[in-house]
């Protein structure tokens, strides 16, 4: 349950960045504000970063601002990539596309008014023109979705939601290796993702899953409560 | 002996197992460098012992069940893989062997040895391979499975989706395991990372539209056109998930349909569950 002290921080906070996104100061804020968060100030989480709280519903909110990344990028290839693809690949994607909604869609319903805000996204280091660039940035999501899961897992303390996670990230890896084949037949499990000597995926905490993911975020995203 | 290597893993997974076990590691380092035959073979009492200081929240024997069931789970993979690659009449193409199947194999491989050494190191006793007996026709259902390359794949196919099931409903047993908990699930990734491959191998070669992931009907989880593994798929088609109906989510492109419903999520199977589908049709005592 939120005090009223914390509502009333987060209300500031928003007015805040609310604030700050009109003065058009929206880049150099957010630099300042990744500065800011080293500083541990745990009574104000937010430092114009969009926190995902913690407990349970730290976890969905995390998850949830992954799917709503993957959702965003899936949905500009299919609009914007033309003819990069043959029908059959585009169809694949298409229907990635479609699992990601759903999921950013499910997250969104599951968490109700303790989801975080939209987020907006920023692929302009992407090429969607282009095959490789195309491809190369969906890897990159699945990996990192499928190790964000794993990684997180552990913290979760409802037997359901764990196991709703679990649905999800295989999923999530099923697309990783569809992609990764796509790129190079029998890439699916090389090196990169998994350990060769114990055969197990690899996972990571939300210190280093939200550093990549924020390199394609407007909006940043930190998890300061899952410190790991 | 590969118990060391288990530290490294775990470490990889969590940063703080040398915290935990500090004191004791540095001595158990330097076992190793006396390289005593004595010393490595009391070794895995030592792990077990702090392997249970260190993880004591969820039951050990409750622990070591689920790597054991996951351990039978991944001798049927391995001996399936290795069967395969050595059956000469199977018209395996090259090109699938190497990009597909050797490195399948290799994976079951090494979640067994992972698996047998996890249940060491936590001061269980695994299951041995010597105590079961394999037979990949499913007692007669696949009976060309090692002689016919379609039969091949979907049988792999089978035993993938289901692993990926297996894995998925041992998690709540696991709950805030950190180490075993992120093994599993690490493991189950991998599965699904197969299964993606194999259902993809598969429809290279029958081009019925079966897709990388399980996309059910209203009334059925199996979409793999393979009669006999109904079971396995059975539950797939669920499209309710904590209480709310994927179908009635806000739309884009297909994914209100139960098809991409079902297609978004993967559904777990209980240990009886699996059990009952692989014995005694593919696993027996020996």
């Amino acid at each position: 349950m939120k005090t009223e002290t914390q509502l009333n921080q987060s209300d500031a906070g928003m007015a805040r960045r609310a604030f700050l996104r009109y003065a058009g100061a929206g880049v150099a804020v957010a630099g300042l504000a990744a500065v800011g968060a080293c500083k541990k100030d745990k009574n104000n989480p937010n430092n114009g970063l969009t926190d995902v709280g913690s407990g349970d519903i730290g976890v969905l909110n995390y998850a949830y601002a992954l799917e709503q990344l993957e959702a965003a990028f899936y949905i500009q290839v299919a609009d914007t990539s033309g003819n990069v693809f043959n029908n059959d690949e585009k169809s694949l994607l298409g229907e990635i596309r479609d699992h990601e909604v759903a999921h950013r869609e499910f997250f969104r319903k599951a968490l109700k008014d303790k989801a975080i805000k939209d987020l907006t996204p920023d692929f302009s280091a992407i090429n969607f023109g282009d095959r490789t660039s195309i491809l190369t940035a969906a890897k990159a999501f699945e990996d990192l979705g499928v190790t964000a899961y794993n990684g997180i897992a552990f913290k979760i303390t409802s037997a359901d939601i764990l196991t709703v996670a679990g649905k999800i990230v295989s999923v999530e890896a099923r697309h990783a290796a569809l992609i990764s084949n796509l790129i190079n037949p029998g890439s699916f499990v090389n090196a990169d993702q998994v350990d060769l000597a114990t055969g197990l995926n690899k996972s990571n905490g939300p210190n280093a899953v939200l550093a990549a993911a924020n390199m394609y975020l407007k909006t940043k995203v930190s998890a300061s409560s899952f410190n790991f | 002996m590969n118990l060391f290597n288990i530290i490294e893993e775990i470490e990889k997974v969590d940063p703080e197992v040398s915290e935990r076990i500090s004191p004791r590691r540095a001595a158990i380092k330097n076992i190793t460098s006396f390289g005593s035959k004595v010393a490595a073979a009391s070794l895995p009492f030592a792990f077990g012992s702090l392997f249970k200081k260190a993880y004591a929240q969820s039951s050990p024997s409750e622990v070591i069940g689920v790597l054991d069931f996951a351990l039978t789970l991944e001798y049927l993979e391995a001996e399936f893989y290795k069967a395969g690659l050595a059956a000469t009449g199977l018209g395996m193409p090259a090109a699938d062997r190497t990009n597909y199947f050797e490195k399948i194999s290799r994976d079951e491989n090494a979640h067994v040895t992972f698996l047998q050494s996890t249940i060491t190191a936590l001061g269980g006793q695994f299951t041995p391979k010597s105590a079961l007996k394999f037979d990949f026709t499913g007692g007669g259902a696949f009976g060309n499975v090692m002689s016919n390359y379609e039969t091949f794949l979907k049988v792999s196919v089978a035993f993938e989706d289901t692993g990926v099931r297996a894995y998925k409903g041992q998690a709540p047993k696991l709950l805030g395991n950190e180490v075993v908990l992120g093994a599993a699930l690490a493991i189950h990734a991998v599965e699904a990372r197969h299964a993606s491959a194999v259902r993809y191998v598969l429809n290279d070669k029958l081009g019925l539209g079966l897709r990388p992931w399980i996309v059910s009907t209203g009334s059925k989880g199996n979409d793999t056109g393979v009669a006999g593994v109904d079971g396995n798929y059975n539950g797939e088609q669920e499209i309710m998930q904590l209480g709310i109906n994927i179908t009635d989510l806000p739309n884009t492109g297909n994914s209100k349909t139960i098809q991409s419903a079902t297609a978004s999520f993967d559904e777990p199977l209980t240990k009886d569950q699996v059990l009952a589908l692989l014995i005694p049709a593919f696993i027996k005592p020996a």
